[in-house]
């Protein structure tokens, strides 16, 4: 396949290179907030429009930065760009819908200091990517997650019945749980490799 | 906030984050960092010292400017002074080592989102004082520091069979790939885990038995 055809592009941030699972980013909330399989899946959704949203922004951003040559002020413009698009977010789900915005509580407002979203706006600049190209990027990395963080939250309701050593308490498990997982993820590398 | 204004320095400031409140192995804090960039001792000491210099030089200033910053605007007040150090040790590591700094990738300005240095900021650095602060991000960076060695200590000798670059088994050697790779990281953490929950339950177990154990002696004694 075409390195740089969108679909690869999409499917490389979805499977190949899955953000938590290959990349390591965001696992804050991957190990936080995947004990319930409705909250991760609100979690998830919120996280992937932030995503997107700071990846578009990103875009424009780095455009003025580096027709002015200014790109030293990147990380700094960049994680002002996720803070007020997680606020937007915020007051988004306040007007529209209360429930939700309860039930995510504490852990929307620390989608800014989540690394998955800083990530994707780092490496599109790194990459270099077009406009449409960061698009499916962006999208492709909000879906990864929420695949990895539904996967997580269905191991761990699972698990809830079953009985387990003592030691295994905290994160312990889930960190194994997601070394296996992780290990069936390396399978998609087959439908194109690293980047 | 006033109450703390006072208390002097304390060794345990600094051993608290060495061990006892590790960041990684009791706070699960700052989780991507340690996985991603620890397949060789090398890459993990870099990292290990690039966030010790963010997390000090960010917590002096946001403690040394705690009167300045006003409560509603802190959080971003905060990130913007983390970014300035992170971008400061951006250009610094591009300047010693161009080979390292390919090597971390772009881990190297996601330090700007590890949730230890803002927690550490906004749980100790803003309510205590310069000094206190300096010393106890010390012992968090360098706790930071242990526990990335010790990831990727395990990952390099099982994976490659090396030490620091030196090989240490012989030729016969088989190295496990996997460990280099992403699964390797949870893992291995998994293990540090396992192995740290089980030390701590046996010395809980064991100190109620010796509870036990004396106040079985002493039960005949009275009467």
């Amino acid at each position: 396949m075409n390195p740089e055809s969108l679909s690869f592009i999409f499917l490389s941030a979805f499977l190949i290179n899955n953000f938590v699972l290959a990349m390591f980013l965001g696992l804050c909330p991957f190990v936080g907030v995947s004990a319930k399989r409705d909250t991760a899946f609100n979690m998830s959704l919120a996280t992937a429009f932030v995503m997107f949203i700071s990846s578009l922004c990103a875009y424009g951003i780095n455009w003025i930065l580096t027709s002015y040559q200014l790109e030293f002020l990147r990380l700094i413009s960049y994680i002002a760009i996720i803070a007020s698009a997680v606020q937007l977010v915020e007051m988004v789900l306040k007007k529209f819908s209360p429930t939700l915005f309860r039930a995510l509580g504490i852990f929307l407002p620390l989608i800014t200091t989540n690394c998955a979203i800083l990530g994707v706006a780092l490496f599109q600049t790194a990459r270099q990517y077009d406009f449409f190209q960061s698009i499916a990027f962006s999208l492709g990395a909000g879906a990864g997650f929420a695949l990895a963080i539904m996967l997580m939250a269905g191991l761990r309701e699972k698990l809830e019945l079953s009985k387990l050593p003592n030691i295994t308490q905290a994160a312990a498990l889930s960190m194994m749980l997601a070394g296996i997982l992780s290990m069936t993820f390396m399978g998609f590398a087959g439908l194109g490799g690293q980047i | 906030m006033k109450q703390n204004e006072q208390v002097p320095i304390s060794l345990q400031d600094f051993t608290a984050g060495l061990w006892k409140e590790n960041p990684v192995f009791v706070m699960m804090l700052g989780l991507c960092p340690v996985l991603a960039v620890t397949n060789t001792v090398e890459n993990a000491l870099g990292m290990g010292i690039a966030t010790l210099f963010v997390l000090v030089c960010s917590n002096a200033l946001v403690s040394a400017l705690r009167h300045f910053i006003p409560k509603q605007v802190r959080i971003t007040t905060y990130i913007v002074i983390i970014a300035t150090f992170v971008t400061l040790v951006d250009y610094i590591i591009q300047a010693i080592s161009l080979d390292l700094y390919n090597k971390l990738g772009a881990f190297i300005q996601l330090i700007v989102v590890n949730c230890l240095i803002l927690g550490r900021a906004e749980a100790f650095a803003s309510k205590n004082s310069f000094g206190r602060s300096v010393v106890s991000a010390t012992g968090m960076g360098l706790g930071f520091t242990l526990a990335l060695i010790m990831l990727g200590g395990v990952r390099e000798l099982l994976g490659a069979g090396q030490l620091l670059g030196y090989p240490v088994f012989s030729d016969q050697f088989e190295p496990w790939v996997v460990m280099i790779l992403p699964p390797g990281g949870f893992i291995v953490l998994g293990c540090w885990l396992l192995l740290i929950n089980y030390v701590k339950q046996r010395r809980s177990t064991s100190a109620i038995k010796q509870e036990l154990a004396a106040s079985h002696c002493t039960v005949p004694q009275r009467h």
